[in-house]
């Protein structure tokens, strides 16, 4: 069972207003569910707190009935959680084989840990051809690549992406969103998508949340969101 | 004008107060006086640019050098000189002597940060024993500074440390003053805006570089009047007088104090100077043996633990002394019940244009 | 030239010295971006602690390994007792702890085992070896040599070839990042002091018996000349490290030959000054302002 949900979570930074004030979401076992909303909406301080990089003012994250709520970054990882964080997160300093190895080092041992690696390469075959090269060499769409390759690799329960598509060519941007909804068809992965491109993101989701001034206004299956204009204009801008 | 005025008055209140000491104190309290105006130099400039110098006991001795070798070259050019000539051409010297070289000093600090200028600074206290040995600077023997005995006026009445803790105190404000004028205004407002944020400060027409050069000569000059200071109560500067030790107790003196504070400098100069020499005594009553290692040490292992119980104490560790400086241009809103932002560029760029 | 050549053969062996002591710096600086200004004061602790059990055992091996493990030990025990817990938003608290506890280590040595200077026996020779004539290096300097060298290979192997120096790396040059891959990164910056702390305790322990003895200032000068040399090598640099470190070594050991000894710490000061000032990205380093 890997259900995140979170109740009542409100977070700020320093002594201003909260950024999120109260937020409850559900995101089933399997599902994926696509986080919309404008710029300053609060979807990076949510996934940012849902990994405890953004400390909570209150409120509870739990991953698949287990209270996260007290626990670091690297214990929420370790218990299945996966953030994709906005821009570049690749390491520029590592290749990108050491990239790839770095992300399976705490799920994989030994022969496991290769295997893993080589399953990486054969999801993302433009990263197979580079696996020696530095971080800092890749082009935009690679390193978005090799962020969600080593994410993946190390099997977690829930995914969160912040923006994956930010910056990139529409191709690129299909060929992940590709990836990204059959992985979570084969492996039931949940995926909880933060996106500001609605359209791509609504077409590999199966519901929608809407985000503003940090609450959640709709929450919708995705198709159905997808298809009122009245929504659409009032928090989406199209 | 009022930070003269009040200068004055803490002066006349040191000078009346040595006729309450004894002689060994009195000559203690010139000690404390040399080390005041260093470590005011000092506190300003950690408190107000953030950079940390380990080496302001270089800058004392180089204006205990500059002042050696300009009073004695002024006594042996004209013997009928009178003790005001030597000792001003003697201040003339040390200050010349240290502002060059913390100019030098500001000329990498406009270039370095944090660890790389106090790594620098740290190489410099390590080299001083070479360079008084390589350089014409006497040696480990150090040169010799003139003596000045009590004027015949005063002789009946004060003895010669007493004359020498006021020649010290007179020599310490003045070399404070301006630098508590510095801190007050608006320079003293340039360096706390390329402390908050160099590059803000840049766009407000402040010059980070210049800032932090000018910081660095402006906290060398009171620290080379220290070091003449201590060159008019001991008659002599001698590299061993200035090492890495002393170097670090004038750290002490500033952080204890509180970083930025000129009172909390004179506070924390009184504490280096007497707080060593109370352990020391009371060490002399302990067997021989521990004595002996007790010695000196106690006092630097005090000093120590107190540094780490400040830096460990203080919630924002002692960046967060300098949010404490009182703000000497009052914003509009004094009202506002915790008035801790930092300088806001705004109200910089208001300031910059009214010059 | 025969002077030339003993001079070149005793700065290497104080090269390799300093080149430890070098890369001591460079592994804290990757794991903590701090430069340790405590590192010779936690050097010379371990160094006693070597004394110690080498004047009661008898073996100067013994006295070695339990160096090495005060060293590794105190690294550890200051991050995370003190250097942890200090706020990291500017270099200046964690500076000032340092000297802190500089002091208190200094003062508590002296008062432990006395102010004066005790003499270290090295485990081998010191007298070089004579090769047509020329006197070059001692079975010491091999010895030190051959340690530095052993030393600094098995870190390399470590940082580039095992998952340990993987997250040493991930950790350090990208925290947030690599927490979120699962690395504990309080951790590898907790393992960073010790294999720091741990490698200077060696570069002092080769290094006192070459001088004029124990003291607890004995490391001082040895890390302010480690420090102009991992600025000179780039402080993010291990291999600008082991080059500055030769070349500084060599440098220092000719001023001490042809001018005097008291000139080498003004040369390498003005080695310090000229890199700083002119090439502040040290020599090995690509670019980039040295601004912490």
């Amino acid at each position: 069972m890997s259900t995140l949900a979170f109740c009542d979570l409100t977070v700020g930074y320093g002594d201003g207003a909260p950024v999120l004030d109260g937020l409850s979401l559900e995101v089933p076992d399997g599902a994926v569910v696509a986080l919309l909303g404008a710029n300053g909406a609060g979807k990076t301080t949510l996934l940012r707190a849902v990994c405890g990089l953004v400390p909570a003012r209150g409120g509870r994250v739990l991953l698949g009935g287990q209270d996260l709520t007290g626990l670091s970054t690297e214990d929420r990882v370790r218990r299945g959680l996966a953030l994709v964080p906005e821009g570049r997160s690749v390491v520029a300093e590592l290749t990108v084989e050491e990239n790839l190895r770095l992300g399976a080092l705490w799920r994989h041992r030994g022969p496991a840990r290769t295997r893993a690696v080589a399953a990486a390469y054969e999801l993302f075959e433009p990263l197979a051809r580079r696996r020696a090269s530095a971080g800092h060499t890749l082009s935009g769409g690679e390193r978005q690549m090799l962020a969600l390759a080593r994410a993946l690799v190390a099997d977690p329960a829930v995914l969160l992406l912040d923006e994956p598509s930010l910056g990139l060519a529409p191709i690129v941007v299909a060929h992940l969103l590709g990836v990204l909804r059959d992985t979570a068809e084969r492996t039931g992965l949940t995926v909880l998508l933060a996106e500001q491109n609605v359209t791509g993101a609504l077409s590999v989701a199966d519901r929608g949340v809407v985000l503003s001034l940090g609450e959640a206004v709709a929450d919708r299956p995705a198709a159905e969101l997808a298809a009122d204009p009245a929504l659409r204009h009032a928090y989406l801008g199209f | 004008m009022r930070t003269t005025l009040r200068a004055a008055l803490i002066a006349l209140v040191a000078i009346a107060a040595t006729f309450g000491l004894d002689p060994f104190r009195n000559y203690q309290l010139a000690t404390a006086a040399g080390v005041f105006a260093a470590v005011a130099g000092l506190t300003v400039l950690v408190g107000l640019t953030g950079q940390l110098s380990l080496g302001h006991a270089v800058l004392m001795a180089a204006g205990g050098y500059g002042y050696a070798a300009a009073a004695t070259a002024v006594e042996d050019a004209a013997p009928g000189a009178g003790p005001a000539v030597v000792l001003v051409a003697g201040l003339g010297g040390a200050a010349a002597a240290s502002g060059a070289l913390g100019l030098l000093l500001g000329l990498a600090a406009a270039r370095l940060r944090g660890p790389y200028l106090a790594g620098l600074t740290l190489a410099l206290v390590i080299a001083l024993p070479s360079a008084a040995n390589v350089l014409p600077l006497g040696g480990d023997q150090g040169l010799p500074a003139p003596f000045f005995p009590v004027p015949e006026a005063l002789s009946a009445l004060i003895a010669v440390e007493q004359w020498h803790a006021w020649l010290a105190i007179a020599i310490a404000a003045v070399a404070v003053t301006p630098l508590a004028v510095i801190r007050g205004g608006r320079a003293g407002l340039r360096m706390r805006a390329v402390l908050d944020d160099e590059t803000a400060a840049g766009l407000s027409g402040v010059d980070p570089a210049l800032v932090k050069t000018g910081a660095f000569a402006a906290s060398a000059i009171p620290a080379g009047l220290g070091g003449a200071v201590l060159a008019v109560a001991t008659q002599q500067v001698t590299p061993g007088g200035y090492g890495l030790g002393f170097s670090l107790l004038l750290v002490v003196a500033a952080v204890v104090g509180g970083l930025g504070s000129i009172g909390g400098a004179a506070i924390g100069a009184v504490l280096v100077v007497v707080l060593p020499w109370l352990i020391d005594t009371a060490a002399e009553a302990v067997p021989a043996e521990l004595g002996r290692r007790l010695d000196g040490n106690l006092a630097v292992l005090l000093f120590g633990a107190v540094v780490i119980a400040v830096v460990l104490a203080r919630p924002d560790g002692v960046a967060g002394l300098l949010n404490r400086l009182p703000r000497r241009r009052p914003s509009t809103d004094d009202t506002a019940p915790s008035n801790h932002a930092p300088l806001s560029t705004t109200a910089l760029s208001k300031s910059t244009k009214l010059l | 030239m025969d002077r030339f050549v003993f001079l070149l053969s005793t700065g290497l062996a104080r090269g390799a010295v300093l080149a430890l002591f070098a890369l001591s710096l460079v592994i804290v600086w990757r794991a903590a971006r701090a430069v340790n200004f405590a590192q010779a004061a936690m050097a010379a602790v371990a160094v006693y602690a070597a004394f110690a059990v080498t004047a009661a055992s008898g073996s100067y091996w013994l006295g070695l390994a339990c160096g090495l493990a005060t060293g590794a030990l105190l690294g550890a025990a200051v991050e995370r007792g003190l250097m942890r817990r200090l706020p990291h938003r500017t270099p200046l608290p964690g500076m000032i702890g340092a000297i802190g506890l500089v002091m208190v280590l200094q003062a508590g040595l002296a008062i432990a085992f006395g102010p004066e200077h005790r003499p270290m026996r090295a485990p081998f020779s010191e007298r070089p070896f004579v090769i047509g004539g020329v006197p070059v290096l001692s079975p010491y300097d091999l010895f030190v040599l051959a340690t530095a060298a052993a030393v600094m290979g098995a870190l390399a192997l470590l940082f580039t070839k095992t998952s340990l120096g993987l997250r040493l790396r991930a950790a350090a040059f990208a925290p947030e990042t690599s927490r979120l891959l699962g690395v504990r990164v309080p951790r590898m910056v907790t393992v960073g002091w010790t294999l720091s702390v741990a490698t200077a305790a060696l570069a002092a322990l080769l290094s006192v018996p070459t001088e004029l003895g124990l003291s607890p200032h004995a490391a001082d000068l040895l890390f302010v000349d480690a420090f102009a040399v991992a600025v000179v090598g780039g402080l993010d640099s291990p291999l600008g490290a082991l080059a500055a470190g030769i070349g500084v070594g060599m440098l220092s050991g000719l001023v001490t030959g042809y001018v005097s000894a008291s000139a080498a710490p003004l040369a390498v000061l003005a080695l310090l000054t000229v890199v700083l000032l002119l090439r502040p990205g040290g020599l090995f380093a690509a670019g980039e302002a040295r601004k912490a």
